[in-house]
């Protein structure tokens, strides 16, 4: 299948080993990656502090980009610029746009997915062949998890990897007080969710906390580095793209 | 709401005028004093309310969750909640003209209050007509709302709250700080000690155990029930269709103000109108299970007008606007009036659970008080309006979405009102840096030279690889989180250079490999 992939704004910048792992899992299931060079960013951090005209440019460049229909699927290691593509994209376009935009946005909203529902609905995969000798706990992040629906397509996909020691994080789907520009513009009421959902993680004795976003996982991990937790952030796309001839060493940076 | 069916085009709606009155600046309880931020910061220092608010709401969670589950039709149950009210909003002055003909018919007085100030004298007025300076409450928003019980006061005439956790919030002369129990900042000790202090005559070895505290508060109000004359309750609901007006609630007290008195004065919100009796069968269901976890309530009172020899023999409602007509005429924004109060989105709200509902400074907290808040009271353009930062008190993990017994999309609300609220704010530092990132972002180009150019935070970040301390506004963010440095290289220059074209073609390779050793095996 050919597959565009999208970076996100924050994954090709901060954090590119999960692009990578994104990138080279798709390669070793068998499908041609592409990635339009063009691309920016989904425009989701403007849209959800409370801007719709300016995101428009970077809306309609999302749409151009992907828009090719030799593109059979758009994959992006983020469920929430996946959600943002599918459900705020539309509300730009009706609001600011053209009808060329909302034309064009309606077409690439239906091939748009988060890695793991592309893995598991598109593809249908569950064992992608990795290997990840590990104590792992994961986090659903709240737009996977309440935008994207993606319920148990992360836990499958990380039941199916070889030799991990996966545990439950208790109280898992409680927000980890991220939020975009909420973490910033509430630091506080954001701390202190971060608090809860660091001791959660510690009550694991996880080596890993993962899961399906890199700013989720930004602020997670930014909280574990501050309390010299043992813990490390990695995102899902790197545990499923080690392997045993290429597995994942824990010591190097985590990003 | 201009369109040719829309009140305006009636022209008799409410006596309305061409744009919508919202909530009088400075009267009621529309409005904090201080921006969410700055009262949350206050709160989330107070470890027993944390403690206090963290157990309520993870019990109340718990049992929510048990008792929608076993029922095989709730998610039709909340289409059908979520439907009819859309539907009733969709023909809100036809409906509420049907509920004032069909009260008056049976022998009801309906007045309408285009704001809380119309309402408080409305009432006022009643209450000094039946001779009493002493008025019984039954829990009421709507009252809350427009300060009701202040404006009373200060006209001599004394309200007494009946349901008890609003007694318990009156008697400690506090704020309620959840819309179902306005007291669950509060623990048992702290009720004893305030029972002690301000109930005339109670036991000294008052236990702090719930049925002697409940004993207690049932004796001081008993006395009350049997010799006042008028009292004052909101509704759940008013039935177009047979003038019927309803409270649900939990204790007995509730009923008995709605039938010992001579006069029942009800204050109600033109939202709480449904269209059908029949309606009534998806509410009483949606609302006990989605607010305090109970399959049934267990006191629903109903009444239609007055009954001879019978319960209240004067009875009055009165309908109040206050904002909502300006909520109904925002197209995006009525979804929130179909609200009915259940708090279920305040009992799983994180944000909520941490700062309580003080912090919100509004009769309605949580996350749906952040939609129908700003929407009633106005977000005024002046920038210290704390219901300007309401719509950014959530982190958007929509928990409340899923929680909402008529399905409101609350994070998309507040996304709205965010967005009304930049765009009516003038330029801003950040709308200046929002438009400043979306040139950048827009033009590849620029954005790999920005990519570059954070690279070289590297050297700023020094041997740690990572900030530990930020500059303004993020300086918050930096309190308690450490941010990594960009990496050397982005993935984009990764993806386009020697290394990653190799990478990409040896797990091509490797995939081929055990796709061919997999074939063989299946041989």
């Amino acid at each position: 299948m050919r597959i565009a992939l999208f970076a996100t704004c924050l994954g090709d910048t901060l954090f590119p080993e999960a692009v990578k792992s994104t990138a080279v899992l798709l390669a070793r299931l068998g499908h041609d990656v592409v990635f339009p060079p063009q691309q920016t960013c989904c425009g989701q951090m403007h849209v959800n502090t409370g801007y719709q005209r300016e995101p428009v440019p970077l809306v309609s460049n999302f749409a151009e980009q992907f828009g090719d229909p030799s593109i059979e699927a758009v994959v992006m290691p983020s469920g929430s610029c996946a959600g943002s593509v599918r459900h705020q994209h539309e509300l730009v376009a009706a609001r600011y746009g053209d009808a060329a935009l909302r034309a064009g946005v309606a077409a690439v909203k239906t091939k748009t997915y988060e890695l793991s529902e592309f893995l598991v609905d598109v593809l249908d995969v569950t064992d992608v062949g990795a290997y990840f000798p590990h104590r792992v706990t994961y986090h659903p992040t709240c737009h996977s998890l309440r935008m994207l629906r993606v319920g148990e397509k992360p836990l499958r996909l990380l039941r199916a990897v070889e030799a991990i020691d996966l545990v439950e994080l208790p109280e898992a789907d409680a927000c980890c007080g991220f939020g975009g520009t909420f973490a910033v513009k509430n630091a506080g009421t954001s701390s202190a969710m971060l608090r809860d959902k660091m001791d959660h993680i510690a009550g694991t004795g996880a080596e890993v906390c993962t899961a399906g976003d890199s700013s989720c996982l930004m602020h997670i991990g930014g909280g574990l580095s501050r309390i010299k937790s043992g813990t490390r952030t990695l995102h899902l796309a790197q545990i499923l793209a080690a392997t045993r001839t290429a597995p994942h060493v824990l010591t190097e940076a985590a990003r | 709401m201009s369109t040719a069916t829309g009140p305006s085009a009636r022209g008799t709606f409410l006596g309305m005028p061409a744009v919508p009155p919202r909530s009088p600046y400075g009267t009621g309880h529309l409005r904090g004093e201080r921006t969410f931020p700055r009262a949350a910061h206050d709160e989330l220092g107070n470890e027993q309310l944390r403690r206090n608010l963290g157990k309520a709401t993870h019990s109340i969670r718990a049992k929510r969750l048990d008792v929608t589950g076993e029922l095989p039709d709730w998610e039709a149950l909340r289409d059908a909640g979520s439907a009819i009210k859309t539907d009733t909003m969709n023909r809100l002055p036809e409906l509420l003209e049907e509920l004032e003909r069909k009260v008056t018919e049976h022998g009801g007085t309906v007045h309408w209050a285009r704001d809380g100030i119309e309402a408080n004298e409305i009432v006022t007025r009643l209450v000094r007509r039946t001779g009493s300076d002493e008025v019984l409450k039954v829990k009421s928003m709507a009252t809350q709302e427009i300060g009701l019980n202040e404006h009373l006061e200060s006209q001599g005439i004394t309200a007494l709250e009946t349901d008890l956790a609003e007694l318990i919030v009156q008697l400690a002369d506090d704020r309620p700080s959840h819309i179902l129990v306005p007291a669950i900042h509060r623990n048992r000790d702290e009720i004893r000690e305030i029972f002690l202090r301000q109930i005339p005559g109670v036991d000294p070895a008052l236990a702090a155990t719930p049925a002697e505290l409940a004993a207690a508060a049932r004796a001081y109000l008993r006395e009350k029930f049997m010799t006042a004359k008028v009292a004052v309750s909101g509704a759940n609901f008013g039935i177009a269709e047979t003038g019927t007006l309803s409270v649900v609630e939990s204790e007995g007290n509730g009923r008995m103000c709605l039938t010992l008195p001579e006069t029942l004065i009800t204050v109600m919100g033109i939202e709480k109108v449904l269209p059908r009796f029949q309606d009534l069968e998806v509410f009483l269901q949606l609302l006990p299970r989605s607010s305090t976890g109970e399959r049934m309530n267990p006191y629903t009172s109903l009444w239609t007008g007055v009954t001879p020899g019978d319960g209240p023999q004067d009875f009055h409602l009165v309908l109040l606007d206050n904002g909502r007509t300006a909520a109904l005429a925002d197209t995006i924004g009525r979804e929130a009036l179909n609200c009915i109060r259940c708090s279920a989105c305040l009992n799983v709200c994180p944000v909520y659970e941490r700062t309580g509902g003080h912090a919100y400074g509004s009769t309605y907290p949580g996350p749906i008080g952040a939609v129908l808040t700003p929407q009633l009271a106005g977000m005024h353009a002046a920038k210290d309006d704390p219901n300007s930062s309401l719509p950014y008190a959530s982190s958007l993990c929509g928990a409340c979405f899923d929680a909402c017994p008529v399905k409101i999309d609350i994070p998309s609300l507040l996304v709205e009102l965010r967005h009304q609220h930049t765009e009516q704010s003038g330029t801003t530092a950040e709308k200046l840096a929002m438009k400043a990132a979306a040139t950048v972002m827009k033009q590849p180009k620029l954005f790999t030279a920005a990519q570059r150019a954070a690279g070289l935070g590297r050297v700023v970040a020094g041997r740690s690889g990572t900030f530990s301390h930020l500059p303004p506004p993020f300086r918050g963010w930096s309190d308690s989180r450490d941010t990594p440095a960009p990496p050397k290289q982005s993935f984009r220059s990764w993806f386009a250079s020697a290394d990653g074209a190799a990478a990409m073609r040896a797990a091509a390779q490797d995939g081929a490999r055990h796709t061919d050793d997999d074939s063989q095996e299946a041989q």
